[in-house]
């Protein structure tokens, strides 16, 4: 609501003007100035149902993007991600996750395979000089070139059912031939060699597309995309809905479902921890844990009673003992229900277990419930 | 935009409307274009207290819990029931949308709240910030 500029201290992306001008409502995310929502359109809730009916677009520029490129450059990613990036083709991407020797949580990221012994690491906004630092320290040992290109790129999120038919207008790529997870480079507005992900943190089919992070191209071609948009109902989508849709897709966010206490097993995360790969970061310590088993698990949970369950709410057994915490809560826009992934014991997972969230010092009932708690439906068109 | 001049508000961005000895309590428009689509009110019930200035109850948006302050003390006689089902009322008009109603216990409390011009530029003062 406000038009004042942000203290100094705080980053921008190359469209924060544009936002601003929009009419957003900023708030600041780890450190970036970045939009919470567009009330002009709508605010939170539109944005989160055009994407889950239309589609919408989001400035991800935050995030960061660290570039490994050499001789050894494979050996190396597959030293500090859990993920098997070996089994990537060329223009073919995984999720994966950075790990610290105990199988805890560096980050969680995006792995694209460039080209031989090309890796591009997708990584997040609030983790980024760590993870440079973690991934360029721990492969000192391979022949290869650790770059961080996080300020290179504006990367936009074109997310939504009908992302597809709007990207289609403005490049020359062949999109139906670009499965989920894979990518590939194209014209787009023009810019010839834009990066063109079929990716994304909704649950949605969409793109993420990674253009050059000058004010002037990167405002251009936000501009074209809403406005090539506007037969699909596109709105501008902030950080609040950007929430509310991966939560409601079960997909997890660093320093809640995943942080630097959690390990692979807790996080529910085991298929896309390759165990059978001899050598990566973590790996000795997940071997031992698998071994016990985990004292939490992450579950989905969705209210009964009347109230919403917030991040970091306590969780209750029927007996209002405690135990567990949420690490993500809130009303979920497409599904009209409150829902919450949550830590708790193995023994309180099995789906319809009726437990409790504390909520202003009340137990109000919930149960656990399966996830995803959003599925996308088959695309027909 | 013009508060209207029947009630008094708080710097919460409560308003409180009293007849008589009774007195209505809802969020200013104000309030409600900062929540964004309301999802869920929490208020006491019939029969409890409300001290001046202090927590009584809350308003969620899908982002964020809001506290609501009690711009007055009293016991409640009489809670919105429409707001349990249809809080987005909230949002359609804020003004309108009385939330509770309490016997004023101390009606000269009111005296020292904002009037509609006062609470005006209060909120110009805020939104500037």
């Amino acid at each position: 609501m406000s038009v004042v500029d942000s203290p100094p201290s705080v980053r921008k992306t190359a469209l924060n003007a544009v936002h601003r001008q929009m009419g957003a409502k900023m708030v600041a995310f780890n450190g970036w100035d970045m939009p919470v929502e567009y009330p002009k359109t709508g605010g939170l809730v539109a944005e989160h149902m055009a994407v889950r009916t239309g589609v919408g677009i989001f400035d991800v520029s935050h995030m960061g993007d660290i570039r490994l490129a050499g001789p050894r450059a494979l050996d190396a990613v597959q030293h500090v991600s859990m993920n098997d990036a070996s089994r990537l083709a060329i223009g073919q991407a995984q999720y994966s996750a950075l790990l610290y020797p105990q199988g805890t949580f560096v980050d969680d990221v995006i792995v694209h395979c460039l080209g031989e012994n090309d890796y591009l690491l997708v990584i997040n906004a609030g983790t980024r000089e760590k993870d440079f630092a973690w991934v360029r320290d721990n492969t000192r040992q391979f022949d290869c070139r650790v770059t961080d290109l996080s300020d290179e790129y504006t990367q936009i999120a074109i997310q939504g059912p009908r992302a597809h038919l709007l990207l289609a207008k403005l490049t020359d790529a062949n999109l139906s031939a670009v499965k989920g997870y894979w990518f590939t480079h194209g014209t787009v507005c023009g810019l010839p060699n834009v990066l063109i992900g079929r990716t994304g943190y909704t649950g949605e089919d969409g793109f993420e597309i990674y253009i050059p992070s000058d004010g002037p191209t990167s405002a251009r071609v936000w501009n074209e995309i809403l406005d090539a948009g506007k037969e699909y109902g596109i709105v501008a989508c902030g950080l609040g809905a950007r929430n509310t849709l991966r939560l409601e897709a079960k997909m997890p966010l660093y320093g809640h479902e995943i942080s630097d206490t959690i390990n692979v097993w807790e996080a529910g995360l085991d298929r896309y921890c390759k165990l059978e790969k001899p050598d990566f970061m973590g790996r000795e310590a997940l071997l031992q844990a698998k071994l016990f088993g985990p004292s939490k698990v992450l579950a989905g949970l969705e209210m009964t009673g009347r109230g919403i369950a917030r991040d970091g709410y306590k969780v209750l057994d029927m007996e209002g003992a405690e135990i567990g915490y949420v690490t993500s809560g809130s009303p979920a826009p497409f599904l009209k229900k409150n829902i919450a992934l949550v830590y708790i014991p193995p023994a309180f997972a099995p789906l319809g277990t009726p437990v409790q969230v504390e909520v202003r010092g009340q137990g109000v009932a919930a149960q656990i419930v399966a996830t995803p708690f959003y599925k996308k439906p088959k695309l027909l068109v | 935009m013009a508060y209207p001049n029947d009630r008094k508000y708080t710097k919460e961005h409560e308003w409180v409307m009293a007849n008589g000895n009774s007195a209505s309590i809802g969020i200013t428009q104000y309030a409600q274009d900062s929540l964004g689509d309301i999802v869920f009110v929490d208020l006491p019930k019939v029969g409890s207290d409300l001290a001046v200035g202090k927590t009584f109850g809350s308003v969620e948006s899908v982002k964020a819990v809001s506290d609501l302050f009690a711009p007055a003390s009293g016991s409640v006689t009489e809670v919105n029931e429409e707001l349990a089902t249809a809080p987005e009322k909230v949002n359609q008009d804020a003004h309108a949308s009385w939330m509770l109603k309490i016997a004023l216990s101390n009606p000269s409390e009111l005296d020292s709240l904002l009037s509609a011009a006062d609470y005006e530029k209060f909120v110009a003062e805020e939104a500037g910030k």
